[in-house]
């Protein structure tokens, strides 16, 4: 076991980890943070993906020792808890981007660094190719296609980023 | 229409928790002193378990056990179970074998569960379980379900490995129907293994409580009371008052999350045995080789036509996989959620179906979206498109000439279809996919050197399942009523109680607007509860399209008797006859004047009961309802797929989607055509992409999302949804249900367009690029050498 500190949402954190540890497993058991899932083990799925410093990984391929120091962002960071939804998390939900919401965090988190890296004009060719690391069985992704575009103009809409 | 009633596009009440990362799913329970299971599966398909030595591993840091089939068999945990009795032509009984939790002498497939490891942590399981010495005496395996009968014997009870030799319709008929026929078309299918893939892994914790003597588990489970039921009157782990079943949050079941299966039952024996919570959460490669798959027929069927075009008979011939062990309703599926759809939309005057059911050394098949009803579909809808291309007869024309027209209408294969207009629908799905303009599409695809095609699937299910008269003539263990309870609170607010469990479906939200509607309420104060055998009373559960047409149903009667209650205390109130009681728009008044009560007076009035004496009306608003539907309910449609295909790769775009359901009653529109999305998605998936392959040792070769192909983004279009409405006249509300239309219609319109662009028939699915090269390259081959 060995300590990792880095920030979480915005919180610094600490604890020791076995260094196995994934960093999906630190969010989800150390932090109670469940809002990140696992899906498939094999980072084919997208349901644990979050933000490292700025840009979407998938947690269920890094060690949590490796990111001492890091910024990580989760669903639950993405919006104040006590305020308005973010743009993206609101146009998940009016365009009915997700049924069971499992892969719903990994898609959101996904589309926000899409639009970080894409720009808030989204083609839905453009969307499509982006989503190839993030699987969901509900949709067919028709709506989620939508909500991404819907949620990537929102977004420009001097809608406040978190950091 | 009110912004949140029946009919409305009503955003979810569920959506808040899910977008912020708050949904509540069975692996975010965690529980005190909760400690974690690892299973040992067999690595072998078929295989004597000789010996377990465990010595090594129970002395690893953190282990508090490690459990085998012989403790299991000593505790006296009993197996799991199918629930569907199917009797075979010669009048014998399916030949159900033994399904114990733990493999006890002999492991069936790969991945059966063989041992498992119980320890503080994960981790600490998992090393322990590489300590686990298990000496296998391996055994010839059959995966092949085309060579099944003729395989070594899997089970004792199974000789040639078949559990049942069933048939349904006349074969006499059906026979001289084929000897009259001015055409036959006969087709040999395969329906390609699936696994259904919720993105959701199974997961179940089971607590013991030695205080209470209670067993609780939470569970990935779309049928918690149904769960509670098998567990305790089947598997004898606890009686039903004593074991408590919590279904939180669920993360997509598409069927496999109806069953019963193995490491639920391990979890709560060895809860039982430790005196601690006990987890378990399936990794990917676990979900392959354990949540029970779907599909997989091998089928070779005929259809006679007479001159005019009109079919004549339809017959059939499958063989279906079940696998290794029958699943909790596994019998069901190729018998009477199969046959009983061969009618298709057609009048069709006989049919034959006869269906082997086989044992393989492979992952158990059970119900996946659709459940029998795709299959029955693909091999109606192939063989009315492939005798219209061989009689030289547009496929539309050949579908319209042979529609059924008048309703109620019997087939020859039990059903009594309700309601419909099957012309409805395809007019509308030729006018958005522009069918007109499909000729100078295909010139200009040709131009860009692409075979565009166009492939048709006017498809028909039975949903609202079911009466449970009808399914317990059948065979059915169960009955498939549906139950709710509608409790109202003093101050008018709603709580629903349903047996139905939603898992993507949004019920908070479609529930909820159906009590808004009813009692004119705001939508905002109606909340609905599942999910919990402790809180909600004995229900059925999610499946087979039924939540709308039975789950809603329930919900219904019980509003009926909560407004007759309510009028009663409005009665008195204002002082009024029963009678002379009007209730409207969420106000009851007296019929005639300007004397009204509001709805949240005559909650409180219920309660405080100040106006009636206890002895002539009970205090409180709360009523129960269970409904047990009067027939299925027939959701049918038009689904038209056009495909580009690139004759150098073979590789198939869908290019456009058209789809036109009739659904019956829509309660949210918005959540219906989601609904479709998923499930054409899904069948997309079937058509081009997946397909479960195992090798000629039972291995599974496609084992992870690295090896079996899920549909991503890129890999669909964008798809045009609309519908038609008949209403089901089998339900107060008039609903059919939609949540399988999409799996169930889509496989074989992709495949009647990728065969239209080619120009042969002879194509398997998945119909990915190499099969679709390779189908050109043997038509090409054909084609010179003829």
């Amino acid at each position: 076991m060995s300590a990792v500190a880095m920030t979480v949402n915005g919180k610094a954190v600490t604890d020791d980890v076995d260094p196995r540890t994934l960093l999906v497993q630190f969010l989800r058991e150390h932090l109670r943070l469940t809002g990140t899932h696992v899906g498939c083990d094999t980072s084919q799925c997208g349901a644990c993906v979050v933000h490292v410093d700025g840009k979407a990984v998938k947690s269920c391929t890094v060690f949590a020792w490796q990111l001492e120091g890091a910024n990580v962002l989760t669903i639950e960071g993405l919006a104040d808890p006590n305020g308005p939804l973010h743009p993206m998390q609101e146009a998940f939900r009016e365009h009915h981007g997700l049924q069971c919401g499992y892969c719903t965090p990994g898609m959101i988190m996904t589309a926000v660094d899409m639009v970080n890296r894409k720009g808030n004009d989204l083609d839905d060719p453009t969307i499509r190719h982006e989503l190839e690391g993030n699987l969901c069985r509900c949709t067919g992704y028709h709506n989620i296609v939508k909500a991404i575009a819907a949620g990537a103009k929102a977004m420009g809409k001097g809608a406040v980023q978190p950091t | 229409m009110s912004a949140t009633g029946i009919g409305a596009a009503v955003r979810r009440k569920e959506d808040q928790r899910f977008v912020t990362g708050k949904g509540h799913y069975t692996d975010d329970v965690s529980r005190p002193g909760q400690c974690h299971a690892y299973f040992l599966r067999s690595p072998h398909a078929h295989a004597k378990i000789k010996s377990i030595d465990r010595n090594a591993a129970s002395a690893m840091p953190g282990v508090l056990a490690v459990l085998t089939g012989a403790e299991l068999a000593d505790d006296k945990i009993g197996n799991l179970i199918c629930g569907w009795m199917i009797t075979s032509k010669d009048g014998s009984q399916m030949k159900m074998a033994p399904h114990p939790a733990l493999a006890h002498g002999k492991a069936n497939h790969v991945g059966d569960a063989v041992a498992v490891v119980v320890a503080d942590t994960l981790a600490q399981a998992k090393d322990a379980a590489e300590k686990v010495k298990i000496d296998y005496e391996v055994l010839p395996a059959v995966a092949d379900l085309a060579s099944a009968q003729s395989a070594p014997q899997i089970h004792e009870v199974a000789p040639q490995n078949t559990i049942y030799q069933w048939h349904l319709g006349d074969a006499k008929a059906t026979e001289a129907a084929l000897k009259a026929a001015k055409h036959v078309t006969s087709l040999d299918f395969v329906n390609n293994r699936l696994v259904p893939s919720a993105i959701e892994p199974r997961a179940a914790i089971g607590e013991y409580d030695a205080g209470s003597d209670n067993l609780t588990l939470w569970n990935t489970t779309q049928n918690p009371h149904v769960a509670r039921l098998v567990i305790s009157a089947f598997v004898g782990m606890a009686p039903e008052h004593k074991l408590r079943v919590i279904a939180p949050d669920v993360g997509g079941g598409f069927g496999s999350k109806i069953f019963i299966y193995p490491e639920e039952v391990v979890c709560l024996w060895a809860a039982r045995k430790i005196g601690r919570p006990v987890k378990w959460v399936a990794e990917r490669s676990e979900a392959f080789l354990t949540d029970a798959h779907g599909r997989d027929h091998v089928t070779k069927a005929e259809m006679a036509f007479d001159a005019d075009g009109k079919i004549t008979g339809l017959r059939v011939k499958t063989i279906a996989n079940l696998g290794a062990y029958m699943s909790t309703f596994s019998s069901s599926v190729p018998t009477y959620l199969y046959a009983t759809l061969l009618s298709g939309q057609y009048e069709i005057p006989a049919i034959y179906c006869e269906v082997d059911a086989v044992y393989t050394n492979t992952v158990p098949v059970d119900a996946y979206r659709g459940a029998g009803r795709p299959e029955a579909t693909f091999v109606v809808e192939r063989l009315i498109e492939v005798g219209a291309r061989q009689v030289g007869v547009d496929p539309a024309d050949l579908r319209k000439k042979n529609f059924i027209k008048k309703f109620p209408h019997q087939t020859p294969v039990i059903m009594t279809y309700d309601a419909g207009d099957y012309h409805a629908s395809l007019k509308k799905a030729l006018e958005i996919a522009d069918y007109g303009g499909f000729g100078k599409r295909k010139r200009e695809s040709a131009r860009h050197d692409k075979l565009r095609g166009v492939g048709f699937s006017t498809y028909i299910e039975a949903c609202g399942i079911a009466p449970s008269q009808a399914v317990g003539s059948l065979g059915c263990g169960v009955g498939l009523w549906e139950s709710a309870e509608v409790r109202v609170n003093p101050t008018g607010s709603v709580e629903v109680l349903t047996g139905c469990h939603q898992h993507g479906q949004g019920h908070e939200t479609t529930f909820a607007q159906v009590v808004s509607d009813r009692l004119g309420i705001p939508f905002d104060n109606v909340s609905v509860l599942h999910g919990d055998t402790d809180k909600v009373q004995f229900g059925m559960g999610t499946y087979g399209s039924r939540s709308g047409a039975v789950g809603i149903s329930a919900i219904v009667k019980a509003l009926d008797k909560i407004e007759a209650k309510a009028k009663k205390v409005a009665a008195h109130m204002l002082e009024a006859a029963e009678g002379d009681i009007e209730f409207r728009d969420g106000k009851f008044t007296v019929a005639g004047t300007d004397k009204s009560a509001a709805w949240g007076e005559v909650a409180l009035n219920a309660y405080i009961a100040h106006k009636f004496t206890g002895q002539e009306l009970e205090p409180g608003l709360k009523e129960g309802a269970f409904y047990d539907p009067t027939n299925f309910t027939f959701p049918a449609g038009c689904h038209i797929c056009e495909v580009e295909v690139d004759p150098q790769t073979g590789e198939s775009e869908i290019v456009a989607w058209t789809a036109v359901d009739d659904f019956g009653t829509v309660v949210n529109p918005m959540i219906v055509e989601g609904q479709v999305h998923g499930g054409i998605a899904q069948g997309v998936g079937q058509a081009l992409l997946e397909g479960a392959v195992y090798d000629k040792d039972g291995q599974l070769v496609t084992g992870s999302f690295m090896d079996y192909c899920l549909p991503r983004a890129h890999d669909l279009p964008t798809l045009k949804v609309d519908m038609t409405v008949t209403k089901s006249p089998s339900n107060p509300l008039g609903i059919k249900g939609c949540g399988e239309a999409g799996a169930i219609a889509a496989p074989v319109a992709v495949i009647n367009a990728i065969t239209n662009a080619i120009g042969t028939e002879d194509l398997a699915m998945p119909a990915t690029a190499q099969t679709v090269w390779r189908a050109l390259q043997k038509a090409n081959t054909r084609a010179k050498a003829a």
